[in-house]
């Protein structure tokens, strides 16, 4: 793994929509300076849109070394093709010993064709990324949570680079802005041909979320597979109700119907960390508690004593969600 | 215009049952024993899909699936819903793949079918739910990708408009064919086969390629051929207070409410 450390830069795609960067490609750079650091190489971001300079010097504030910009009017919209081509081409020009991306919708999509591209190992949903010694070497490390259980699953990369890893909004910290900083931006003139847009972006619609985003509540009650008997949604409904809290759920409680699918909490739905965090009726397998494991107050409800979710709860209660669930919405609203 | 859709599946460990599932510390591997194995859940939206474009339009529909020989149950189930071929990828070779080597087979299977329009998968699988293999087998087929798919909204000869889902919203594609889509569960709501089918369907023969009917790089493949691999496993300490409550349903609720006022969690 030696060969790590004579590259000269950990990159991390920056992520832009209608102008504006995402959250987590600004979080992306807590983690990318910690490991440049250990590493002691430079921190770059690569950002493609339009008229994007604003975005790059932001970019830097928040700890970029160096942003790797490529403007072109037809790449304001994500194209998976030409974002793809443009990055492979980077990657020749600059071999980049790790590439991180952000676990947006987007990001999934770019991240595994430009990975295949390159012939190279991706990691999604990394909860964590360090360096680690391995015999005398730097070597990377990403931890993703694994099966059931409270089992975490190290993964590491053969040598092949980048080495690449998606990690999920909400997962990291947002660094500090620090609006005097320094940096370097390379503009970068693409090679794009029309023809290269094969699957072509025409239009990007936002939509008004009714409420708050679940990622800024304060009290979250989430509902699992085992709401099922009790009438699945109405009951977390009630309780979300006198506790002003958003609800979501599990992947079986979505599956089931009950709630959207941006309400999903999990490795393949949201991560938050809200003051309080309610789950009713879910065994707590991994893939829906490391979507909370930042909340502040856990409060477990679930009829199998057993139940992993009772391990990473602060308060736990043993019953049928039928009886406990009204009983709590009682005590709640008198306690007003 | 007919079109040739080809649409990938996996067996997954029923999500009902996750909570079963366990690591073994020593050999690192999943111990599934016992736990029941369906289809996955989008898979099932991405057959409904191809079935439709096939009512509409006319041609066939292959189910794929890499796996075990006993994944083969799933084909079963693919044939019920109406497919016209099902194909078994099946080698221990094949077996310990990340993402990447996975593709490297199903992509050569899908070659060797011949022609087509279209592949079909689910945005991603219960279990790994890494979403990599969608746009991986895009890339090895050389042909535009879009994941996250709710709606085809036009299909002509050549080429198709779909709307796919972002964190609030959705963009609009225009994508030429070939392709190949991965689809969320908003796009359709899937059809429940007969008992008639589902008994007429065990009867359906199952085409089962190895790798020497696939020839897929040795070096690509499986376990070694993966760029990623398990580094250790270990337990995640939890550091919460894991209060059990005790009592009547509103002894426990009395008690909840004064445990979480103590917490400044309200």
């Amino acid at each position: 793994m030696e060969k790590v450390t004579q590259f000269q830069e950990l990159w991390i795609w920056a992520e832009q929509r209608n102008g504006k960067l995402m959250r987590v490609s600004l979080e992306l750079l807590s983690k990318g300076r910690e490991l440049a650091e250990k590493l002691g190489v430079r921190l770059a971001a690569v950002l493609i849109g339009d008229q994007a300079e604003a975005m790059a010097r932001e970019l830097i504030s928040y700890g970029a070394d160096k942003v790797h910009l490529v403007e072109d009017a037809r790449l304001k919209l994500y194209q998976s093709d030409v974002y793809t081509n443009i990055l492979e081409a980077l990657i020749h020009s600059y071999s980049p010993g790790i590439l991180l991306l952000g676990g947006t919708t987007i990001g999934m999509d770019l991240a595994p064709r430009v990975a295949a591209r390159v012939q190279t190992g991706l990691t999604a949903h990394c909860v964590d990324l360090t360096i680690e010694a391995v015999n005398g070497q730097p070597k990377l490390i990403g931890t993703v949570p694994g099966w059931g259980g409270n089992m975490m699953v190290q993964i590491s990369w053969k040598d092949r680079y980048p080495q690449m890893a998606t990690v999920k909004p909400g997962v990291l910290d947002k660094p500090v802005q620090d609006e005097g900083r320094k940096g370097e931006i390379i503009k970068l003139q693409p090679h794009v041909k029309d023809e290269d847009f094969k699957a072509k972006t025409v239009d990007l619609v936002e939509e008004k979320i009714e409420g708050m985003p679940l990622e800024d509540a304060d009290v979250v009650v989430a509902g699992g597979w085992g709401m099922n008997a009790a009438g699945g949604f109405k009951l977390i409904g009630e309780l979300a109700g006198v506790l002003s809290a958003s609800t979501a759920g599990t992947r079986p409680a979505i599956d089931a119907g009950w709630m959207p699918e941006e309400h999903m909490i999990g490795s393949s739905g949201k991560t938050i960390s809200p003051k309080l965090f309610v789950s009713l009726g879910a065994s707590g397998a991994m893939h829906f508690t490391t979507g909370f494991s930042k909340a502040k107050v856990v409060l477990a409800v679930d009829k199998n004593p057993q139940a992993p979710i009772f391990d990473v709860c602060d308060i736990g209660i043993v019953g049928d969600v039928g009886e406990i669930i009204p009983s709590l919405v009682k005590e709640l609203s008198t306690a007003k | 215009m007919s079109l040739d859709i080809v649409v990938c599946i996996k067996q997954v460990p029923d999500p009902q049952h996750f909570s079963k599932i366990t690591l073994d510390p020593v050999k690192q591997t999943i111990r599934r024993e016992g736990i029941p194995a369906i289809m996955n859940p989008l898979d099932r939206h991405a057959v409904e899909e191809a079935l439709r474009l096939r009512e509409k339009y006319a041609g066939k529909v292959t189910a794929i699936t890499m796996g075990p020989p006993q994944a083969a149950e799933i084909l079963q189930d693919a044939c019920a819903m109406g497919v016209n071929d099902v194909i078994l990828l099946s080698d221990r070779v094949f077996a310990g793949a990340d993402s990447l080597a996975t593709v490297y087979p199903l992509a050569a299977a899908i070659q060797k079918i011949g022609k087509f329009d279209l592949v079909i998968c689910g945005n991603e699988s219960v279990d790994g739910a890494t979403q990599q293999v969608g746009p991986q087998l895009a890339e090895l087929l050389g042909i535009p990708h879009v994941t996250y798919v709710n709606k085809i909204e036009n299909f002509a000869d050549g080429s198709m408009t779909v709307k796919r889902v972002i964190e609030q919203g959705y963009l609009k594609i225009h994508l030429q064919l070939p392709a190949l889509i991965t689809v969320v569960k908003e796009i359709n709501e899937y059809r429940l086969p007969t008992v008639m089918a589902i008994m007429e369907a065990t009867c359906k023969e199952i085409t089962v390629w190895s790798n020497n009917d696939i020839h897929a790089d040795g070096e690509k493949i499986g376990l070694d051929g993966s760029p990623t691999n398990v580094f250790g496993v270990f337990e995640q300490k939890s550091t919460r207070k894991r209060n059990m409550l005790k009592g009547t349903p509103e002894e426990v609720a009395k008690q909840a409410v004064q445990w979480l006022r103590k917490l400044e969690a309200m």
